[in-house]
């Protein structure tokens, strides 16, 4: 159970939040010129690292808005949290 | 005072007298005494079986490190316990508890004949014997083992107890009330700083508080005096909360922590009032300070398990803190010196004593202390057996060789009624690793200690391997000052004196001149598994220690091998010719000691299960009669029965009345979604699969929304209620999940739409009234308002007022049937529904519930979304063609919709079904085959609704088959249990093709 830093919120329990998978995926701008194969890349291909992850999460039970976290999944540990639309932290 | 009460104590009131009932015999103990001591104040050591070879064994230890003594509390009563320790629970009178692994009795049982078959239960035996043949596992292995298991019995009651849930947090948090965390509490408290203490006993001051020996004193008073003032102290303070009866049970990441508080567990059966049982503690701190301790190990020899074997820090505590001697006639067997404190004390008290030491020779203080009280030592010496059935009488000693592999010279007898064993010191990690932590391994003394890199976390004192006592004091009182970041400590000028150990020794299987074949050198005494089994799985091939101790089941039982775990490890990397610090510790999960689910769960039973949404209208639902369906969260109408009606009856009334005339709908349970803003007109283009931009103001229209998969995700009708402003529906089950999707699409896709999405499903309450006479109704109720087919047309809305109040008419049908719904603010919700009641009562307007409105959708072959679709469904899939635009550029899931997996013909796609006898309803979820003589038969599709239609006289059902689309008028089948069906593919509009009820 970790704490999460709410951009907009602050310091809040995990359980208020949910995780929304790997970050930084844009939805293709045409996705009508896309092969089956690209289109597929987009749907279905995620990495699911084991170490630093950059993820989107919701403050669901809160304000519900959405930022991005990079979290290290082998141990939790939150390295940065960022609004969206706002660039990542290099890493 | 009963002849092992030897000793009077602080925490012990013998003028109280405390009766209580084992194994169906009466005893007498003392407030103050855990079922343990009094046991054994009363000379009872013998108090369970073995788990595999059903040995006799006694109490071993003090603390939740016990194996043995494991009982079942207060059987038949609804309150009844089972794997309880009976080192851990509180005497209290009238308490009755049983051995619980001892069918039919402790002192003769039927599974004792294991013991004399033992060389045929090996490691894995139950793997490798009860594999086959495979009929007699069910009927005679598993009842077989389950009843000689005897592994208690749960309450087959319902928990009368209630528990209780609290939040906390802190500042410092700090597990553990011996000597360092009360140092460690004492320097954060006065620091200012919002400190909590939590300690599993009801007594603070861990061993300390009864160690009175001449060697360790602190500032020149006993440790255990100068403890007892630091307590009273501690007590004053302010800005510390001192949590007794607490037991920590999971150590999570970012400092949270759960504790079990027990609140009456203590108490008498006729004490506990009803009040709360369990309090489970759910604790952020900012810092957290471990100070478990450590857990006294015992040492493997050869049939180590009697009763009467016990540990040796145990038996001083029996002796210093609840005044009970465990024997007259004492032997110790050690590696260490701490054994030598239980010793002296024994000596003081006039008791009896021998000590054999594995190690040539310590010269520390304690070991002179000894001597000089004249307590023979036998030095370079290992016990080789042990005697006595019910309980230990003697024992036999020989000496080690030089290297301690092996024992030499002759065997000699010394009788004993009590053997104390010490292997040295555990530090307990657990909560350290639970945390997330790593560990060293100590070669000196054979110990994994943390590996601290978290700085809002440490360890100090024994579980951190500080072991003498003034290294705890000292190591303590920096660490915490530099934790805590704080130069304040009235610990900095503390003189100390001590013993200190310089000489040890660690052996962990200990030689004997018996071959190993038959020696019986246990490490597991719950699972009772053996140095023998360790070394025959490492035979076998096993080498990683995870599966070790799942095949040899060492470490596995309910004390989670908090006195096996090492000894295992020793053993395998001494037999595998190992570094033991290479081969790694299990992992040790949460919690540390069991919890109840009662702890778990707290006030979350009952009706606090889950949240219960009900509309305004509820009770008027209840006052009709009505019978409840749960829609997620919501209650809804699911009919109205009259006159003991059944559900069949009352639905095919229900719904012919919503035809013939009139019906009313409940439909407030709908998720309504307010959207607002310039780019409103874009959104609704983007997430739903028709086009939106050209829908006049005043107009309806119904969507479909997919998921980018391109599978349906949700349905309903959307209004424009003016240029920027819609008013979305949603499925009653969807409309959370709807609304968090669009949120996530305009805030992380489409951030530059102006657009503002919020929920307002329980803002309005909603009535929907249908049937050839709903128009008359309407017309009655808005007296003012031009109902006509052109002033208010099919998929429009107009505002409109009831009695000064402000509400929405939709014309829009779910039912096929000409249709008003009228949205009121939730307020009005019951007033409204009661006028419509009023004024429909001339056309016998009829409540319906969601199953009638199910049967009269389906009727008109309506879709659900989540009952006709399953999130493999498109609106192709669906025969919904006309729904998806060609011309829009986009739409959240169109790309899918021409995948390769999507295009294929032969995907399932719905279809009417109609039954060659149309009396026949067919099940829902029932499986459709084309062929039946073919085999395997192959499943082609199944049934997702299916009804007695009463408007149509006959059975309908709608259905998902294979290639669907092209089998218009073939016949299939349904085969159930006991019969096939014959059903026909139809269109799946039953009703009104022609659309012409909907302007009745
Ligand atoms: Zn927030």
């Amino acid at each position: 159970m970790f704490l999460i830093n709410c951009p907009y919120c602050g310091e809040r329990d995990q359980s208020e939040f949910s995780c929304g998978g790997e970050a930084h995926i844009v939805r293709p701008k045409q996705p009508t010129e896309l092969s089956d194969d690209q289109w597929a890349e987009y749907l279905f291909m995620r990495k699911n690292i084991k170490g630093v992850q950059f993820e989107r999460w919701n403050h669901v039970h809160g304000c519900r808005k959405w930022f991005n976290m990079v979290r290290d999944t082998s141990n939790d540990k939150i390295h940065a949290i960022y609004k969206m639309g706002e660039k990542p932290p290099v890493e | 005072m009963t002849k092992y009460r030897v000793n009077k104590t602080k925490y012990i009131d013998q003028t109280k007298t405390v009766s209580f009932n084992f194994d169906g015999k009466s005893y007498h103990g003392f407030e103050g005494d855990t079922l343990a001591s009094a046991l054994l104040s009363n000379g009872v050591h013998l108090v369970g079986r073995s788990f595999k070879y059903h040995r006799p064994r006694g109490i071993v230890s003090s603390g939740c490190e016990e194996p043995n003594a494991i009982c079942q509390i207060n059987e038949d009563t609804d309150l009844t316990e089972p794997n309880v320790r009976a080192t851990e629970i509180e005497l209290y009178e009238g308490l009755k508890a049983s051995s619980q692994n001892c069918w039919p009795s402790v002192n003769f049982d039927i599974g004792g004949i294991n013991n004399f078959i033992s060389p045929f239960i090996p490691a894995g035996f139950y793997y490798k014997t009860f594999m086959w043949p495979k009929s007699f596992w069910k009927k005679i292995y598993e009842p077989l083992i389950r009843m000689s298991a005897g592994l208690g019995k749960s309450p087959t009651k319902p928990d009368p107890e209630l528990y209780d849930h609290k939040h906390v947090h802190c500042d410092v948090l700090i597990i553990g009330g011996g000597i360092s965390g009360i140092i460690a509490s004492k320097i954060a408290a006065k620091n200012n700083l919002k400190t909590m203490l939590i300690e599993d006993k009801n007594v603070l001051g861990g061993s300390t508080i009864f160690q009175k020996n001449e060697n360790y004193k602190i500032n020149n008073k006993y440790s255990s005096e100068w403890i007892e003032e630091e307590i009273a102290e501690l007590k004053k303070l302010d800005n510390l909360t001192i949590k007794t009866r607490t037991s920590l049970a999971a150590y999570h990441s970012y400092n949270y922590l759960l504790a079990k508080e027990n609140i009456s567990d203590h108490l008498p059966l006729d004490k506990k009032n009803g009040g709360i049982r369990h309090r489970l503690w759910k604790i952020r701190a900012d810092k957290v300070i471990v100070a478990t301790g450590a857990i006294e190990r015992p040492l493997v020899f050869n049939n180590n398990d009697r009763p009467g074997i016990m540990l040796s820090n145990s038996v001083k505590k029996y002796l210093d803190f609840y005044g009970v001697s465990c024997g007259f006639n004492n032997a110790i067997f050690t590696n260490n010196d701490s054994a030598y404190e239980t010793a002296v004390s024994l000596k003081e008290k006039g008791i009896s004593v021998k000590l054999i030491d594995i190690r040539k020779k310590s010269n520390s203080k304690i070991v002179k202390n000894a001597e000089n009280l004249g307590v023979k030592i036998y030095w370079n010496s290992t016990v080789v057996n042990t005697f006595g059935h019910r309980k230990i009488n003697s024992i036999e000693i020989m000496n080690l060789s030089e290297d301690g592999s092996n024992v030499v010279g002759d065997k000699s007898r010394i009788n004993c009624d009590c053997l104390a064993v010490s292997g040295g010191w555990t530090p307990m990690v657990h909560l350290h690793t639970q945390s997330g932590g790593k560990l060293d391994f100590r070669e000196i003394d054979q110990t994994f200690i943390p590996n601290e890199i978290d700085k809002n976390h440490i360890n100090v004192g024994s579980c951190n391997g500080d072991f003498e006592l003034e290294d705890i004091i000292k190591n303590t009182n920096n660490k915490i000052k530099n934790f805590l970041k704080v130069s304040e400590s009235d610990f900095d000028s503390c003189s100390v004196i001590d013993s200190k150990e310089f000489d040890k020794r660690n052996i962990w299987l200990l030689p004997n001149y018996i071959s190993e074949g038959k020696c019986k050198s246990f490490i597991d005494f719950q699972n009772d598994s053996t140095a023998k089994d360790i070394k025959l799985a490492l035979r076998e091939g096993f080498k990683s220690i995870e599966h070790v101790k799942r095949y040899t089941t060492t470490g596995m039982a309910t004390d989670q091998g908090k006195l096996s775990n090492m000894h295992a490890l020793g053993i395998i990397a001494d037999t595998a010719g190992v570094k033991m610090g290479t081969l790694g510790t299990t992992t040790f999960r949460p919690p540390f000691t069991p919890l109840t689910f009662g702890a778990i769960v707290g006030r979350s039973v009952g009706k606090f299960f889950d949240v219960i949404r009900k509309t305004s209208i509820h009770e008027w639902h209840i006052q009709n009669g009505a019978k409840f369906e749960n829609v997620g969260q919501w209650k809804r109408p699911w009919y109205y029965p009259i006159n003991n009606e059944t559900l069949h009856d009352a639905v095919q009334r229900e719904s012919k009345a919503a035809r013939d005339s009139a019906g009313i709908l409940d439909a407030s349970t709908l998720g309504k979604i307010d959207i607002q803003g310039t780019d409103a007109s874009e959104f609704l283009n983007r997430v739903y699969t028709n086009a939106w931009s050209k829908l006049g103001i005043g107009k309806c229209r119904y969507g479909l929304m997919l998921n980018e998969d391109g599978m349906v995700y949700d349905d309903g009708v959307t209004t424009r209620l003016g240029e920027n402003h819609y008013l979305m529906t949603t499925t009653t089950g969807g409309a959370a999940n709807v609304l968090s999707k669009l949120e996530d699409y305009l805030q992380t896709e489409w951030p530059e739409l102006d657009v503002y999405l919020t929920s307002v499903t329980d803002h309005y309450s909603t009535a929907s009234i249908c049937g050839p006479n709903s128009k008359k109704i309407l017309t009655k109720i808005f007296p003012d308002k031009d109902f006509n087919d052109d002033a208010f047309p099919h998929m429009s809305y107009q505002n409109a007022k009831i009695n000064g109040i402000n509400c929405r008419i939709m014309r829009i049908s779910f039912t096929g049937e000409l249709s008003y719904e009228i949205n009121i603010d939730s307020k009005y919700g019951m007033s409204l529904w009661e006028k419509c009641i009023e004024a429909g009562k001339e056309f016998k307007i009829t409540p319906y519930g969601t199953e009638t409105m199910h049967l009269l959708r389906a009727e008109k072959g309506f879709i659900i979304v989540g009952q006709d679709t399953d999130g493999t469904m498109t609106p192709i899939d669906l025969q919904m063609d006309w729904i998806v635009s060609k011309k829009k550029y986009d739409f959240i899931g169109k790309r899918s919709l021409y995948r390769s997996d999507t295009i294929r013909e032969d995907r399932k796609q719905l279809v009417g079904l109609l039954t060659d006898d149309p009396n026949e309803v067919l099940e829902e979820g029932a499986q459709i085959v084309s062929d039946i003589n073919k085999k395997p038969i192959e499943m082609i599709g199944h049934v997702t609704s299916s009804y007695f239609s009463p408007n149509l006289n006959k059975s309908i059902a709608l259905a998902v088959v294979k290639g669907g689309k092209k089998m218009n008028g073939q016949k299939l089948i349904v085969p159930m249990e006991n019969k096939n069906i014959n059903v026909t593919v139809s269109n799946f509009i039953f009703l009104d093709k022609e659309n012409k009820r909907i302007n009745a």
